[in-house]
């Protein structure tokens, strides 16, 4: 793909994470090194864009152009970033409360617009940066000291909610498998228009009992798939531990048409003249 | 699906005045939202011909009533009396309404209203097996008759308005 | 008879009557022939076929505020025509041409004294094959402004060239029988003649004006999230940024829309959205982080009645506080306010240039009066005001993102810029961009982002300074207009005012308006506010050498010349 050939420690920067050791989120930084050296990617040509949490400190961490932005919008951020400069790879990290909750308007409408971005969401069932409490996919029964004996309420299935809403490419992978990770993401961000990633990434401190994931993921047993309803009917009925590609679309992407930038501005004062 | 589906079951003289009051009741309904539309919307024309016509479809109603007699036939109406898959026949339809809409097409909301009254109550008189309500049936179909060719009547004074009747060169209003 | 320097006509009717078009293309009649005009209406709450009055303001020098009141009103009917009637006065001078079968007169007809003549317009079309009542009402205003049917005709001929030769001629026919049945009517003024004039004449609204200064001022990528009144600054960029190679995108809601603007100024393409108060309220935590990671972006709040949904359809300057001081936590930015419908061209170029200059948010205040009036002008000048940030091209070494210099402001790096990478960041940062807590790194960052505010040079375009006399008015926003003329009235009488209308609210030029306000003895502020927020902005951040009087008010009414006049003359 390009001329230079990069290596993974090419896209990390000499900022230290704040993450807990143990923390999958470590994996996922490798994963993205990985990935992006294997696409040959120059870093300057990469934006990073995140909003709020644990995982959505990933951009600093990387020697990539990147942008730390307000809770749960990080999505927006990217289109106005990625339709202005499609030049760009533009890669979107979030955790299942910043992208799932206060930011999940924002997942349906990236979903249908399928600009040409990857969503990486880091899913730890947990908010982390906030010491612990309940999110979208926390189990009902989870106890945390903001629910009492659980939630109560059902998780979010976001890979089923991105498929109905339209993203153009759904993968799950586990954090703990970085190069099958890395292998996803190149994917996804070589697929046109909006591809969703979600990586499963334990949370050590608050979820301990997340460890046992390594145990519990494992490779999808069917082949991914181009097929809406197919893939419906897989999302709606997999354990949530099915690791690999799972849908792949064919939905061109949504790039609005930038004009020649040629026109004399007067032009534009006809409109007002007598 | 039958033509009937959704239609109530009209299986002696009462369940047939209750249909047939409710029908009226509705129609009345109808047609004061239609004319408070229009009050709302500054068109006193029609406000004055759809509660013109609520009024009659009341007087309607209260004739059924009075052919009842002592039977309580809005009670009734109110047990048996649903148009489930259907609006009820002799309702204007709603969706055809336009705030620059003329007495023309208010009537031939009204006609198309009368006429499905009489097809439906025609059905009536063509099924029913207790004689009691075939011959009301046929008198509410005779009387669904009359309607229409009042309304017939009535447009001869309102002719069709041009085709340009809905034009409005100003812009709608941005509201919130 | 006189000739009138000025003449103000309403025209009223319902259910889709068609009063608006009426004076809108009365405007334009106007203005073909030389004349200056602004345009404005009041509507009921419905979409369609609600009560609406165009109110139409026509005179021989520039139109910045309706009159006190109206001289010529037309009632095509009055159904519901009280909802809005405080905002259209009549007075004994007023003539009422009225349609006998157009319902009641409202109260602000009866009560004002003024004369009424009925010409039965609703029948007279009804004579004519597919004739509409307006047009009888057109061809009554053109008589009764001494404009020619053809010329009263001209610009409802281009709005029906769509709808064929019937239409037209039943236009034109109606025209001609409202003319006809105006001539026996005595109006009793007329308008004198305009001054001849080689400048070339828009006639646009002040959203339109704001959405072309923003594209003059270098903006190139808009996100859009329809909201009333500010949608048709949205709906004009749609095509014009395309036709200047830039674009638009629609956001699923206001806070995707100031996200997305953030993310393409980042970019390094110059960005705005347009919003009135619930918007705004909605945007104001991605103002932060603008400020923060010095990222220049453009939003324009078009203000209504508020709080909450308010009265979206009329005016108010009520979102002064918010724009100013919305933000958590010091957050120092620009807040600009345009003063008239062409001033929104200059005010949202300038504020497009000074974000991009100063690498930070501009709120600019526009107002519904303003955004959705539209007015025949003069062509505005065109100002070498074009964004020009600064940015590091060439990157050796280590990038400082945030770096110290002189005037404050560091070359931004644009992605894509070999060398360039940081991260941009609301977290607290240090020169480098990376997150920090430590006190200095902090204080030094806020220093940074206030001193490039407070040592810019503004130049003379921060208000609008005029008159002189030791009792100053201070105003802002579309009032500026009505304190001018109340200003030229008062010196009519021979009474001297200055009048003071920053076009910058923020940062704030203590010594500049010191200077304007040196030898004053009595100050009278002028705002169109329940709270009196301008007088206290002023009162918290301004040395006030004399006396102040405030004279504020909440929307929807307007405040009129006369009443600003009146205010002046009172303290004497």
């Amino acid at each position: 793909m390009s001329s230079v050939a990069y290596k993974q420690a090419d896209y990390k920067s000499d900022v230290k994470p704040i993450w807990c050791p143990g923390c999958g989120d470590y994996h996922v930084l490798m994963s993205f090194g990985r990935a992006f050296a294997q696409l040959g990617l120059p870093p300057e040509k990469i934006a990073v864009i995140s909003g709020i949490g644990c995982s959505s400190r990933i951009p600093a961490y990387t020697n990539c152009y990147g942008f730390h932005g307000v809770h749960g919008r990080s999505l927006a951020l990217a289109a106005g970033l990625k339709v202005t400069r499609p030049d760009l790879t533009v890669v979107v990290a979030s955790g299942d409360g910043d992208g799932y909750s206060i930011g999940g308007n924002h997942f349906l409408h990236a979903c249908r617009r399928n600009i040409d971005m990857t969503y990486v969401v880091m899913d730890n069932h947990i908010y982390g940066m906030t010491k612990g409490q309940p999110s979208p996919t926390t189990e009902p029964e989870f106890d945390t000291a903001l629910s009492p004996g659980g939630t109560g309420v059902a998780p979010f299935h976001p890979l089923v909610v991105a498929l109905a809403s339209g993203a153009n490419f759904i993968a799950r992978c586990f954090s703990g498998e970085p190069n099958q990770t890395a292998d996803v993401l190149a994917q996804a961000i070589k697929h046109p228009g909006f591809s969703f990633v979600e990586i499963l990434s334990p949370c050590v401190t608050f979820r301990p009992d997340e460890k046992a994931w390594k145990d519990m993921v494992h490779p999808a047993p069917v082949t991914e798939t181009s097929d809406q309803g197919k893939a419906a009917r897989r999302l709606m009925t997999d354990d949530g531990f099915n690791i690999g590609i799972l849908y792949r679309g064919n939905r061109p992407p949504f790039q609005p048409a930038i004009g020649a930038s040629n026109v004399d501005l007067s032009e534009l004062e006809k409109d007002f003249e007598l | 699906m039958s033509k009937s589906a959704g239609t109530p079951k009209v299986a002696n003289l009462n369940d047939l005045l209750a249909v047939a009051y409710q029908i009226e009741i509705d129609a009345v309904d109808r047609y004061n939202l239609l004319a408070d539309q229009m009050e709302t919307h500054n068109n006193p024309e029609l406000v004055k011909v759809f509660r013109d016509l609520a009024r009659a479809e009341g007087i309607h109603g209260e004739e059924i009533r009075r052919l009842a007699g002592d039977f309580d036939v809005a009670a009734h109406a109110r047990q048996i009396a649903k148009f489930e898959r259907s609006e009820s026949p002799e309702e204007a339809e709603l969706g055809s309404a336009h705030y620059l809409m003329t007495p023309w097409h208010a009537l031939q909301l009204s006609l198309a209203g009368e006429k499905r009254a009489l097809a439906y109550f025609t059905s009536i008189v063509e099924t029913a097996k207790d004689p009691k309500v075939k011959t009301l049936a046929a008198e509410l179909v005779e009387e669904e008759a009359e309607h229409v060719s009042l309304v017939h009547r009535l447009l001869l004074r309102y002719p069709k308005p041009s085709e340009s009747w809905a034009d409005d060169l100003d812009p709608p209003v941005s509201q919130e | 008879m006189a000739a009138s320097p000025s003449i103000s006509i309403a025209i009223i009717g319902s259910g889709g009557a068609g009063a608006l078009t009426t004076v809108d293309s009365l405007l334009e009649t106007a203005s073909a022939a030389g004349w200056h005009g602004l345009f404005t209406r009041t509507m009921g709450p419905q979409i369609r076929g609600g009560e609406a009055a165009g109110l139409l303001r026509l005179a021989v020098h520039p139109v910045e505020c309706l009159p006190d009141r109206f001289d010529l009103m037309i009632g095509i009917d009055w159904l519901n025509a009280h909802r809005f009637g405080a905002e259209i006065k009549a007075g004994p001078q007023t003539l009422v041409v009225s349609d006998p079968r157009g319902g009641d007169l409202p109260p602000m007809v009866t009560q004002s004294g003024a004369r009424v003549v009925e010409v039965p317009m609703k029948e007279m079309a009804k004579a004519i094959p597919d004739g509409r009542p307006n047009m009888i009402a057109l061809g009554i205003a053109a008589r009764l402004l001494g404009f020619t049917v053809e010329q009263a005709f001209a610009p409802i001929e281009k709005r029906l060239v769509d709808k064929g030769s019937a239409a037209i001629a039943a236009s034109l026919a109606g025209i001609k029988v409202g003319f006809g049945a105006a001539a026996g009517i005595d109006f009793g003024m007329q308008l004198a003649a305009p001054t001849p004039s080689a400048a070339r004449r828009w006639l646009l609204s002040g959203n339109e004006a704001t959405a072309l200064g923003a594209i003059r001022g270098g903006i190139r990528f808009a996100a859009a999230y329809p909201i009333t009144p500010a949608t048709e600054i949205l709906e004009w960029l749609a095509p014009n940024l395309s036709k200047v190679g830039g674009t638009l995108l629609q956001a699923e809601d206001e806070l995707a829309a100031i996200n997305m603007i953030i993310g393409s100024s980042y970019g390094g393409t110059p960005a705005l959205t347009a919003t009135s108060g619930p918007g705004l309220s909605l945007m104001i935590e991605a103002l932060g982080l603008a400020t923060s990671a010095e990222i220049p972006v453009v939003v324009v709040d078009v203000m209504r009645g508020g709080p909450s949904t308010g009265i979206p359809t009329k005016s108010e300057q009520g979102d002064l506080n918010i724009a100013i001081y919305g933000m958590h936590g010091d957050a120092p930015h620009l807040v600009l306010a345009p003063q008239s419908v062409g001033d929104c061209v200059f005010t949202t170029q300038w504020a497009t240039y000074l974000a991009e200059t100063l690498q930070a948010p501009a709120i600019i205040l526009s107002d519904q009066f303003m955004g959705q009036s539209r007015a025949a002008i003069e062509r505005p000048a065109d100002v070498a005001f074009i964004g020009a940030r600064s940015i590091a091209s060439e990157i050796s070494g280590t990038y400082m993102r945030h770096a110290m210099t002189a005037n404050g402001v560091s070359p931004m790096a644009i992605p894509g810029t070999r060398g360039g990478q940081y991260t941009a960041d609301g977290l607290t940062h240090s020169e480098r961009a990376t997150p920090t807590s430590g006190a200095a790194d902090h204080l030094a960052q806020l220093d940074k982002r206030r001193d490039k505010l407070d040592h810019f040079n503004f130049g003379d375009h921060w208000a609008s300074i005029e008159g002189s006399g030791d009792l100053a008015v201070i105003t802002w926003g579309s009032l500026t207009g009505a304190a001018r003329e109340a200003v030229e009235r008062a010196a009519a009488d021979g009474i001297k005012v200055r009048m003071i209308a920053p076009r910058l609210l923020t940062p704030i030029q203590p010594e500049r308006l010191a200077a304007a306000l040196a030898g004053v003895k009595r100050i009278l502020v002028v705002e169109q506010t329940h709270g009196g927020q301008f007088n206290k902005f002023l009162r918290a951040h301004y040395d006030l050498p004399a006396p102040v009087r405030v004279f504020n008010r909440p929307g929807p009414l307007p405040i009129t010349a006369g009443e600003i006049h009146y205010a002046i003359a009172e303290w004497r």
